[in-house]
């Protein structure tokens, strides 16, 4: 597998006045190979949707690269940027509210990249978004209505279509499924692997649900305040976590059997994330870990490879319990 | 059984748009009963969000219309009002979470202040008395340093955080029953865990109902008690978690737990979706909603909606495959008169 994404110690710090700065993303790696779908995991203010946006050109990067077909793409993007690589990456956002433009209808604002990057004519790009319209669950008919008289689930349907009706490379799915009920899940899912197949799609799938992740990625990164502690195969990291962040996490989600859900104990994690704006030193889950040690806190582990390191993207964990020297 | 603290019956909402009237809410009816949890579940669409909105008063109207029902707190109707005896329904009798905590919470204000206001204008509180409170509410909530941040704004605080002080703002006034619509969908896995035990130690210590709109059905499996199943704007199916989790009584159920992934490594199968899509609610079908993506679906599906059968007690169902006369045998579904294995 050649890798079609190459994110290289990629930074990203919000400039918050005062001579602060949030570390929303701080010096990632990720490789991600052709028609791979690599799933992102981690705590709610991570960093996950920055360092998407970030790969896809929305945020300006501070530090790092991020190569395209061995190609590196620019540190800050200009418009004309954007419709060059419109059908090389495209992202699916996490928030169907503030994300459409309530004053399109539907159909323009799923047929706007068409008539855009690919000048496409009016009946054209009707037939295209009719027939996105259904392989995303909708009907061709709610083309002429407003995103307001739609459900979260549904209006997150209609985000879905105008990203892939471009037909990219390289999609970003940033909470894709996670206001859809699990059918709609199922069929996106499935919508989403069967491009994977007959367009050769590569994604970087972002979700709090762990079993979908599991289910749908290949690798699976796990990510906290703002760096990744943990990379592997999806089904290695899920059952046999290495990290203690990854343990806990893998731990909290919740099994659709009420009898299972009745005598699990609690594995609630204590503390607070730290401040994204004072990052700690040493270990950034030092504070909240329950196998901290005494380097833990004064040097930072660094991702290394802990088995085969001859494969091609070989199980990575960042924490001094795997550290070798 | 005791008397339920809210009872919804033959709910109808309706939304007058451009292309014509969206029968949002078919007929919906339930109880909640005191100290539960009620779960509702449901394809995204099916009317689930404006079924507790028009209960709390917060359905637009227009473009939307009470056409049927009532829901009676307390054995007092309560749709369509603000108050009962001078007291605020919402807030007051009725807290609510809603999916997302930014836009509901004013910008401007800092956290504590926005707690406290709750408490000035529905309890009387003075102003310190009730500052003093919200910091206690923010520390029940599981805010960490909660004197400290309730003095901060809400873009101070994390997705997590703000979820928090929502639940902190919706029991301020210690509602009799909470409202939680996707409380927890945007949050990572061990915020989710903190919060839903957050919920049942609130609900130990209260004696509160709550009412709990989700997908996750492994966050239902957790939190519920009962659980009501929607489709297309109708109540299909109703009873304890066991129930609907393993002993599934309608065909769309049973295509809801079928389309999860299962926590199997060696289960690389596709999901199996629900094939098609829901109804117009411009025209919704004469018959059963779900006929046209029923595998089992019988002439009498598309001609004639199906009455509710009650297979056990408090387990209900709206599928004719129940009726008496029927001969389509379908071994995944519960039927009547079937014993329980638990
Ligand atoms: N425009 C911005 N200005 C300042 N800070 C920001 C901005 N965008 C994000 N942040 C901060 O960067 C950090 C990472 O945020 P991000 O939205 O990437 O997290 P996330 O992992 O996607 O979280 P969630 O799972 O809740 O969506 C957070 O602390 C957030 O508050
Ligand atoms: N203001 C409105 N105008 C027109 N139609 C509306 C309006 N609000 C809701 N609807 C319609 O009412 C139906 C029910 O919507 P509702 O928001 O209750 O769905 P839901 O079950 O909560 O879905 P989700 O799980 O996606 O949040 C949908 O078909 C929606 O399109
Ligand atoms: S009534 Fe008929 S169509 Fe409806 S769920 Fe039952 S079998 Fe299927
Ligand atoms: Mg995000
Ligand atoms: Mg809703």
């Amino acid at each position: 597998m050649t890798d079609l994404i190459k994110i290289d110690n990629l930074v990203k710090y919000f400039d918050i006045g005062r001579d602060q700065r949030v570390h929303a993303v701080d010096h990632v790696s990720l490789e991600i190979g052709e028609r791979e779908i690599v799933g992102l995991v981690g705590e709610s203010g991570s960093g996950k949707s920055t360092l998407g946006k970030a790969v896809v050109g929305l945020h300006d990067k501070t530090g790092g690269t991020v190569t395209f077909k061995g190609k590196e793409m620019p540190a800050r993007y200009a418009p004309a940027d954007f419709q060059a690589h419109a059908t090389d990456m495209q992202m699916i956002f996490q928030d169907p509210y503030s994300s459409l433009n309530p004053r399109m209808t539907v159909g323009e604002i799923i047929g706007e990249g068409l008539k855009l990057h690919r000048g496409l004519g009016n009946s054209a790009v009707r037939d295209s978004v009719a027939s996105w319209l259904e392989r995303v669950g909708l009907q061709a008919d709610h083309m002429s209505r407003y995103p307001h008289e739609f459900s979260g689930g549904q209006r997150q349907r209609i985000g879905i279509a105008r990203a892939l009706i471009l037909e990219p490379e390289f999609v970003v799915c940033d909470e894709p499924i996670s206001a859809l009920d699990v059918s709609v899940q199922a069929q996106v899912i499935n919508l989403l692997d069967e491009l994977k197949e007959s367009m050769g799609l590569t994604l970087l799938f972002i979700a709090h649900d762990l079993s979908m992740v599991r289910y749908v990625s290949d690798r699976m990164a796990v990510m906290y305040l703002g760096s990744l502690v943990e990379v592997g195969r999806a089904n290695e990291v899920f059952f046999e976590p290495k990290h203690p962040y990854t343990k806990i996490l893998v731990g909290s989600n919740p099994e659709p059997d009420p009898r299972h859900e009745r005598h699990r104990a609690s594995t609630t994690i204590q503390g607070e994330i730290p401040s994204p704006v004072n990052v700690p030193e040493g270990c950034r889950f030092a504070n909240r870990c329950p196998e901290v040690m005494d380097r833990c806190r004064s040097e930072t582990p660094q991702l290394i490879p802990v088995n085969d390191v001859t494969e091609e993207h070989p199980r990575e964990v960042a924490c001094h319990l795997f550290s070798r020297d | 059984m005791a008397e339920p603290i809210l009872s919804v019956n033959d709910l109808a909402v309706e939304f007058d748009t451009y292309g014509g009237t969206v029968q949002a809410v078919r007929g919906v009816s339930f109880d909640v009963q005191p100290g539960e949890t009620l779960a509702i579940v449901g394809e995204s669409g099916c009317g689930k969000s404006v079924t507790v909105q028009s209960i709390m008063g917060l359905t637009p109207m227009p473009p939307g219309r009470i056409t049927s029902g009532n829901a009676l707190l307390n054995g007092v109707d309560i749709l369509g009002r603000k108050t009962i005896n001078g007291e605020d329904i919402r807030g007051d009798k009725i807290g609510m979470i809603f999916q997302d905590p930014m836009t509901s919470l004013n910008p401007t204000m800092n956290i504590g202040s926005q707690i406290a206001e709750t408490l000035i204008v529905h309890r009387g509180y003075s102003k310190k008395q009730a500052f003093a409170r919200a910091v206690e509410l923010l520390d029940m909530s599981k805010i960490p340093e909660a004197e400290k941040r309730a003095k901060q704004y809400p873009f101070e605080f994390s997705g997590g955080m703000l979820q928090r002080a929502m639940i902190a703002m919706a029991i301020a006034c210690e509602p009799e029953i909470l409202i939680a619509d996707e409380p927890t969908t945007a949050l990572d896995v061990t915020i989710q865990a903190q919060i839903l035990d957050l919920l049942n130690d609130l609900q130990r210590e209260n004696g509160m109902s709550i009412i709990l709109i989700t997908h996750d059905l492994g966050v239902v499996a957790r939190m519920a008690q009962e659980v009501l199943v929607m489709y297309a704007g109708q109540v299909v199916e109703r009873g304890s978690v066991d129930d609907i989790f393993y002993r599934p009584g309608h065909p769309y159920n049973l295509g809801l737990h079928a389309a999860m992934p299962t926590n199997d490594p060696e289960a690389e199968s596709r999901l199996t979706p629900i094939d098609g899509s829901p109804p117009d609610l411009f025209h919704p079908p004469a018959g059963c909603g779900y006929c046209a993506r029923c595998p089992y679906s019988m002439q009498v599906c598309i001609d004639t909606p199906p009455p509710t059968y009650t297979l056990s007690e408090g387990h209900e169902a709206a599928c004719w495959l129940h009726h008496e006369s029927n001969t389509q045998v379908v071994p995944e579904i519960h039927h009547a008169g079937e014993a329980v294995n638990d």
